[in-house]
């Protein structure tokens, strides 16, 4: 049988939510909107039960270095470690990698022109966790879905544009689809939505663009897909342009696929977005 | 600014030429995700920064924790963040002084200053 994409998942990956999770806070009235926001969500990925989440993340300098910082980079492990990220290590289990099925989205992605850097070891960090942290209930020996970091670089200018993004995701949808391993697959977009942690406009936040973002997400891809670095950097925040990789988990969505759960909560500094799709 | 890319008001997009710029600071604060290197940093900041080449501007801005300079001269947010950990400055109490506020006042604009 050949795998499939079951679910798609765009969500922020704010690392200040680390932090309350590891220290218990989930449930303080600060946090507690996010965390309920998740709780039908936790339930529903459980259902579904994936064996595989493709996490589409950026690195904050954990683990890549500026001496050579890919455009697109994937990994192809058994096991990521959790990185440092300037704060001290995580407390929590390495993430199980799917290394053959890994080595196949290589394959098929290069095939089909995306000339990724393949990384043998990487260490994740708050852009990775964060968003397995809201998803997921790990254990103390480890999680219950392996996972394919697939990281891009949205902070070193020239960015890939959205469209490349999206045709990442189609060409995604191709590689797992040809894939001869009965897996059970979701793919998660992460970071965003709106902010700025730079300059006088440090704190900037728009929810109306983020509001925009997360309808035209659900039902007008290919053209959100078209927007601007510049112009979504000006609406929405320059850190906000993390939100092109929201764009490779809906184009390795069919279209029509059907949209689950959407939340927003905005309390500090960044807009803190959620939508979940189903696939047909 | 980079191809394609046009100023925005009170922004510093961090293009190849600002990374260039920045890359010595960028590589030390990269080498604080060791918790050796935030130790000797702690114990000899003046030591630590003449391991990383850096002009005597660039160290005094480190100095003086100025966090909006810093940025002008090429350091990364997210590099930032790694001097922020290791000096006791968060990220909102860097934001406020590049806003040109107290933290009392940055937080204030905030919708739930508590979550935190």
């Amino acid at each position: 049988m050949p795998s499939r994409i079951v679910a798609g998942l765009g969500l922020s990956h704010v690392p200040s939510v680390g932090v309350a999770y590891d220290r218990g806070k989930m449930r303080t009235p600060a946090w507690r909107p996010l965390w309920d926001a998740y709780v039908p969500v936790r339930e529903w990925l459980a259902r579904l039960a994936p064996d595989v989440a493709i996490v589409v993340y950026n690195d904050h300098g954990a683990d890549f270095m500026l001496d050579k910082y890919p455009t697109f980079a994937i990994g192809v492990a058994e096991r990521y470690a959790i990185a440092d990220e300037g704060f001290g290590t995580r407390p929590l289990p390495e993430i199980r990698g799917a290394a053959d099925f890994s080595i196949h989205l290589c394959e098929s992605l290069v095939a089909d022109e995306f000339d990724l850097t393949v990384c043998q070891e990487m260490g994740v960090e708050h852009g990775f966790l964060v968003p397995m942290n809201l998803c997921f209930q790990h254990h103390p020996d480890g999680w219950p879905v392996a996972a394919v970091p697939l990281q891009v670089n949205v902070i070193q200018h020239p960015l890939p544009s959205g469209r490349r993004c999206y045709k990442l995701g189609q060409a995604l949808r191709k590689a797992v689809s040809s894939h001869e391993g009965d897996l059970r697959v979701v793919v998660m977009g992460t970071g965003g939505m709106s902010h700025q942690l730079q300059g006088k406009r440090f704190g900037h936040m728009n929810e109306a663009f983020d509001q925009m973002f997360l309808d035209e997400i659900e039902n007008n891809p290919g053209k959100l897909a078209e927007l601007s670095h510049q112009e979504l950097m000006e609406r929405a925040g320059a850190e906000a342009v993390e939100l092109i990789m929201w764009h490779v988990m809906r184009g390795a969505l069919s279209p029509s696929a059907r949209r689950v759960h959407r939340h927003y909560y905005a309390p500090m500094t960044t807009g803190m977005g959620l939508i979940t799709f189903e696939d047909s | 600014m980079g191809r394609g890319l046009r100023p925005i008001p009170d922004t510093t997009i961090f293009d190849l030429r600002a990374s260039r710029r920045g890359y010595r600071l960028n590589k030390l604060c990269g080498s604080l995700c060791s918790p050796a290197n935030r130790d000797a940093f702690k114990r000899d900041e003046e030591g630590y920064m003449s391991r990383f080449a850096l002009t005597e501007a660039e160290k005094q801005l480190i100095r003086t924790r100025d966090f909006g300079g810093l940025i002008e001269a090429g350091l990364n947010i997210y590099w930032m963040l790694k001097l922020g950990a290791v000096t006791g400055n968060s990220l909102y109490r860097m934001g406020a002084q590049m806003r040109g506020e107290s933290y009392e006042q940055f937080l204030s604009t905030r919708n739930l200053k508590d979550a935190v």
